[in-house]
């Protein structure tokens, strides 16, 4: 079995041509689209309440007092739901050595000169941004939201701490919604991403392309695999 | 003796205020109306409050509130705090004054204090929930209140209470439906003493500017008015014979205003928070069309083909 940090479970190629990598299992996939689900219509129901140029968003839910009950309960299933992927992901996304190297050259990355960039795992460093900011912000929206929660919670905090609980809730929400435009942007641009989490695989090119040194772990894998043999290590 | 509010008479009459003369409106924005009208006040004169709660009978008995049967804490307040169905209270506390040893009795009318500058009303989310008239009165309508709380966290005074019941913020109306056809607060109306009087604002001031002269003479020497500027004024004010310390009436706040928490987040945080957003998005878009989709090419697929095949030998 493989020890590699960032190969998942499921991770798997398919030879053929052309290859096909899978790279996310159906239940990591479900628990992405539950997650970004909740993130989505948490954002619409909170800038609801943000802004009153935005308040008309409410008419989604079914009326302002609805958005009000229901946002922090679709806040809780984002927490849980979340929760999952941080256990499937954290691993993969822990920092490595080439992760500094992509950084400082973030221009190629930017310019898609992906050809000057480190060979990197199953995540880049931008993708492992995304996912430590996801992870930290939850956290924050959690907590803050809990406090200005009255509904159930009001008791438990003064009303000082209520103050600066929904002022941080909504400038963490205004960071999550702009990871997330992050976020969603780079999977429309570079080509190939999105069937990951619909259909499960990439294709073998993308993961060469973009995320080498998982390809390779893939292959060393599935070869040891195959001879049944056990390379000295 | 200032002349109560007469009885208005038995006819129909339009009501004296209403949707034209709002000056402020949560969530929205408004035209006010040209003409001002005549801004109102109740001055509560902390000094003649004999604690008989003549106020808070009256009060319930015109809202028609139930509040629950509480229990004795062993305090005079009750209910204990300001409730959905508890619009104002009568909170007493007992100060050794360091002059003259003496005990003083403190009975403190509470309630909303009907801000020139309502913190509850920048902080509401909800258009129409929260209303200010031209005459002073800041009021809430139930009927557009999502029952947030934020005005909870907007009030300087700690003062609105959310309904269990229908989930929407309750204070005091400043009885804004007893003015509106030329009535008196109820509260005003039942005080056997004379601790609540209701007029223009202007004619409240010239009222206590006489409370305070006379308490002078009798040795309150720091007797004065609070209708405290950082909130623009109220249009509930206090005689209090110690006006330099208004903390010792039950923790009236000494010079209260808008948290700056609350004026930030409802200030920068709203526009700023917009605009990143709204960069965020520019970016992607320019930088799509700028550099174009990131494909991968027929190349990097053969080099897979080659390194999975390649690999795959036994
Ligand atoms: C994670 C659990 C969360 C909980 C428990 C929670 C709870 C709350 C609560 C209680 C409110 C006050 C309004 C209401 O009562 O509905 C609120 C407001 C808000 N929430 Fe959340 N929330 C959570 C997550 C999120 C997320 C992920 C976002 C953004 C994507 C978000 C965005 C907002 C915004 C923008 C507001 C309005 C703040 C304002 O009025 O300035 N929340 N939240
Ligand atoms: S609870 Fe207060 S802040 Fe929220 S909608 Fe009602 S009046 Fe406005």
């Amino acid at each position: 079995m493989s020890t590699d940090y960032d190969v998942g479970k499921g991770d798997k190629i398919h030879a053929g041509k052309p290859v096909t990598v899978d790279r996310y299992t159906p239940g990591a996939r479900v628990n992405h689209w539950i997650t970004a689900t909740s993130l989505v219509l948490l954002a619409l129901s909170g800038l609801a309440l943000f802004h009153p140029a935005l308040f008309f968003l409410t008419e989604l839910f079914g009326g302002g007092p609805l958005t009000r009950v229901i946002h922090p309960w679709i806040g809780v299933l984002l927490f849980f739901s979340f929760f999952g992927l941080f256990l499937r992901f954290w691993k993969a996304n822990l920092w490595k050595r080439e992760d500094g190297t992509w950084l400082a050259r973030i221009r190629d990355v930017l310019t898609g000169h992906d050809e000057r960039l480190p060979e990197v795992g199953k995540y880049n460093a931008g993708q492992k941004f995304v996912f430590w900011a996801m992870s930290v912000l939850i956290i924050v929206l959690i907590t803050t939201g809990i406090v200005i929660w009255d509904q159930y919670f009001f008791e438990f905090t003064t009303i000082g701490q209520k103050r600066w609980a929904v002022l941080v809730h909504s400038i963490a929400a205004i960071v999550i919604i702009s990871v997330w435009i992050i976020h969603v942007y780079a999977a429309i641009w570079v080509r190939g991403t999105i069937r990951a989490m619909t259909r499960g695989s990439v294709s073998g090119g993308w993961a060469w392309r973009h995320h080498r040194k998982w390809l390779r772990e893939l292959v060393a894998k599935s070869s040891k695999g195959k001879s049944g043999r056990t390379p000295a290590e | 003796m200032f002349q109560p509010v007469p009885n208005p008479s038995t006819r129909p009459e339009p009501p004296k205020f209403g949707d034209q003369d709002l000056i402020r409106r949560s969530a929205s924005t408004v035209t006010p109306p040209a003409q001002r009208q005549t801004e109102v006040a109740k001055l509560i004169d902390v000094s003649k409050c004999i604690g008989c709660k003549a106020c808070q009978s009256a009060c319930i008995e015109w809202n028609d509130t139930h509040p629950e049967i509480g229990i004795n804490t062993g305090v005079y307040d009750n209910p204990h705090d300001l409730t959905p169905d508890m619009f104002t209270l009568m909170r007493f506390s007992e100060w050794e004054n360091p002059e003259t040893n003496n005990l003083e009795w403190l009975i403190r009318k509470d309630g909303c204090m009907h801000c020139e500058d309502p913190g509850c009303l920048k902080a509401c989310p909800a258009p129409g929930a929260i209303v200010q008239y031209s005459n002073g009165i800041v009021d809430f309508v139930h009927e557009n209140c999502i029952g947030c709380g934020y005005c909870i966290k907007g009030c300087p005074f700690n003062i609105p209470r959310i309904s269990k019941v229908d989930h929407t913020a309750y204070k005091c109306t400043l009885c804004s439906d007893r003015l509106a056809v030329g009535q008196g607060p109820a509260c005003a109306k039942a005080c056997p003493t004379q601790a609540i009087v209701f007029g223009t604002k202007e004619e409240m001031k010239q009222h206590a500017e006489g409370r305070i002269t006379d308490l002078k003479s009798r040795g309150f020497a720091n007797a004065g008015l609070y209708d405290p500027p950082g909130v623009g004024g109220t249009h509930v004010m206090y005689v209090l014979h110690h006006a330099d310390k208004p903390e010792i009436y039950a923790d009236l706040p000494n010079n209260p205003r808008i948290s700056p928490i609350v004026e930030a987040w409802k200030g920068v945080t709203k526009y700023a928070g917009l605009a990143v957003i709204g960069i965020a998005a520019a970016t992607g878009f320019m930088h799509y069309l700028v550099s174009g989709p990131n494909r991968v090419s027929e190349a990097d697929e053969e080099a897979a083909e080659k390194l999975t095949g390649e690999e795959r030998r036994p």
